[in-house]
């Protein structure tokens, strides 16, 4: 539900670090969202289209990488990916098990053109 | 076309807001809670009677959050607290500037005990980190029991689960033991507590939960 939020954040970070370099064009921003972070990357998608429709970052590419929940078992130290919640180690099926990644929210690129 | 690597939280903003607030908060030996939920499940009622039940001296203050109205402000005044309505005008949930702008017209060390009374939403809040030292999520039974798999970020999040309404519960079709197991699977060791605001019933458990919080929060900075 704030989704234009975020999509706002990412586009005032990405074009601030195209201020610093001067003369470079924005082309694409990559994101990464966890699935526990609570944003629904459709919703995002709109978001940026909508922030986006008849400004200069009108053809700018989105890209979002949905990040799946990793776990680490805190006896056989195995690592997997589960579903959105949390789930015995498939190894040694102990309960211990602890959140590694999944609540991803960044910025992790953007792509500009060189002047 | 060149690649620059940003590698940076989307929220890193707020996460700057929220470390100082956990800050200053630890400074002073605050307390402070978030309380998060669906609207409706009773999170006003249950700091209605939260505050009824406090003595007078006790320094405690509310902020409390909605999209719009003072509503839930004029509700909890009335118990004599300092308390403060943030209006986010359509934004569905607190961030830490709010939280901030607000701290400026209270002195921090009037208070002991800071309840923020979150955005009536399961999703948002739970991005946002408002220097709280706690998250508390409360699920009414006359919600679903699969809440916790539903929405699974905010119930991993948060420290204590409030079932609360829980004189509906001969009247609904809730399923207790199922929705304990729920919350159980997505947040392993969870603490959960059952009230009913309205009679009174699980207030004392959720009172002694707050004693025990403060007694850690007083513990730490004594040893500081």
């Amino acid at each position: 539900m704030h989704e234009i939020g975020i999509a706002n954040s990412v586009l005032d970070a990405s074009v601030a670090e195209c201020a610093r370099r001067s003369g470079v064009k924005l082309t694409r921003i990559g994101v990464r969202i966890g699935v526990l972070a609570g944003v629904d990357i459709e919703a995002l998608r709109f978001a940026f289209e909508a922030l986006t429709k008849d400004t200069e970052l009108e053809q700018v590419g989105i890209e979002i990488q949905s990040c799946p929940r990793r776990n680490r078992c805190l006896d056989c130290e195995e690592e997997f990916v589960s579903e959105l919640y949390t789930e015995p180690c498939p190894k040694c099926a102990s309960e211990h098990v602890i959140l590694t990644g999944g609540e991803e929210l960044d910025l992790a690129f953007i792509e500009v053109e060189e002047p | 076309m060149t690649v620059i690597p940003m590698e940076r939280k989307v929220l890193s903003e707020n996460q700057r807001i929220a470390i100082s607030l956990r800050k200053r908060f630890a400074e002073k030996g605050i307390l402070c809670l978030n309380l998060i939920s669906s609207p409706g499940s009773g999170k006003t009622m249950l700091l209605e009677k939260t505050l009824a039940g406090l003595p007078p001296e006790e320094r405690v203050a509310v902020l409390t959050g909605d999209l719009q109205t003072e509503n839930d402000a004029k509700r909890l005044a009335q118990y004599g607290f300092p308390v403060q309505q943030i209006t986010t005008g359509g934004v569905c949930h607190l961030d830490g500037s709010m939280v901030e702008r607000s701290l400026e017209r209270w002195s921090l060390d009037d208070i002991d005990l800071l309840i923020i009374e979150n955005v009536g939403n399961l999703v948002c809040p739970s991005s946002y980190d408002l220097g709280e030292e706690a998250k508390i999520v409360l699920l009414s039974v006359t919600e679903g029991e699969d809440k916790p798999l539903k929405y699974p970020s905010i119930f991993a999040k948060s420290e204590l689960l409030i079932l609360t309404k829980m004189d509906l519960l001969p009247y609904v079709p809730f399923n207790l033991e199922q929705a304990r197991a729920n919350a159980q699977s997505v947040h392993p060791g969870m603490e959960m507590i059952e009230v009913s605001a309205m009679t009174g019933a699980g207030m004392d458990a959720w009172r002694e939960w707050l004693v025990r919080r403060r007694e850690l929060i007083l513990s730490r900075s004594t040893r500081a």
